[in-house]
């Protein structure tokens, strides 16, 4: 199964909903596009939502890392939205669950973002 | 493909091109041959996920998708242990030499996980230099072979 991606815009944050595979190839690129194609676009507070993300190997920890980065370095916030359990074990493994601002609820994920 | 079979033990051994198409050929055999020895689902995808990362090294790091280099992916199976080997025809790894990936200064680096994240999910991770190459042997075992949960499963 490929990766999706799709984008829509609550209170001035935007979410982007993420499913199917984050590996090396297509599902890493597509991440690392939507990412900076909202970076363009000049959006600095950016929710990955990976609730339908089934799986995610070291390639794409390293691509949500360099989001994380390039998001933080131009002034922005990204943060994560539902995470499965494998997911939240791999983050918790490489020890990147504490540099990641996660949450569990869209409505207190979004109220998060510094305003 | 080529199949040999000992005194309880089955061998199955891929030659595969330096593609991301033989990474996803490797992990969906390993996938198929942990279910059958006995591995729970979440063990399944861990060991599905070392060999996903070993041979992801093989191709794009030891290969470097060389068309003419090719991947060795060799799977045997004893009752209750896996043992998975992949094999490049790079220039060589030197295991020793890669940065920890836990360490405050590299945690936030794009790449570098993949070994780590091999020895995390596998119980045993060799490395052999090879004349060309490098060969990666990974083990697992089945925790609780014919145990109180393997039983529920197979129920």
């Amino acid at each position: 199964m490929t990766m999706k991606a799709s984008s829509r815009q609550v209170d001035g944050i935007i979410i982007v909903d993420l499913s199917g595979r984050i590996t090396l190839g297509e599902g890493s690129v597509v991440l690392r596009d939507t990412v900076k194609d909202l970076s363009t676009q000049g959006h600095k507070k950016i929710l990955l939502n990976l609730g339908d993300v089934t799986y995610i190997d070291s390639s794409g920890i390293g691509e949500l890392v360099s989001a994380f980065t390039s998001v933080r370095n131009a002034g922005g916030e990204l943060k994560l939205l539902n995470l499965t359990k494998k997911v939240h074990d791999l983050l918790q493994i490489t020890k990147l669950y504490t540099v990641f601002d996660i949450s569990d609820d869209e409505t207190s994920a979004i109220a998060s973002f510094s305003r | 493909m080529e199949k040999r079979h000992a005194m309880n033990a089955t061998r199955v051994s891929y030659t595969l091109e330096s593609t991301l198409a033989s990474v996803n050929k490797a992990e969906q055999a390993v996938t198929e041959i942990a279910a059958k020895s006995g591995f729970d689902e979440d063990e399944c995808g861990r060991i599905a996920m070392a060999v996903r990362e070993a041979t992801v090294n093989a191709v794009l790091h030891g290969n470097r998708y060389d068309p003419n280099k090719r991947v060795t992916v060799s799977f045997e199976t004893i009752p209750d242990t896996l043992t998975i080997t992949v094999r490049d025809e790079g220039d060589g790894l030197d295991a020793r030499l890669i940065p920890d990936p836990l360490a405050p200064e590299n945690l936030l680096k794009q790449s570098g996980r993949g070994i780590f994240l091999i020895r995390a999910f596998m119980d045993e991770v060799r490395f052999r230099t090879m004349s060309p190459g490098t060969e990666i042997t990974m083990i697992k075992s089945v925790r609780d072979p014919g145990g109180e949960g393997n039983k529920e499963a197979n129920q």
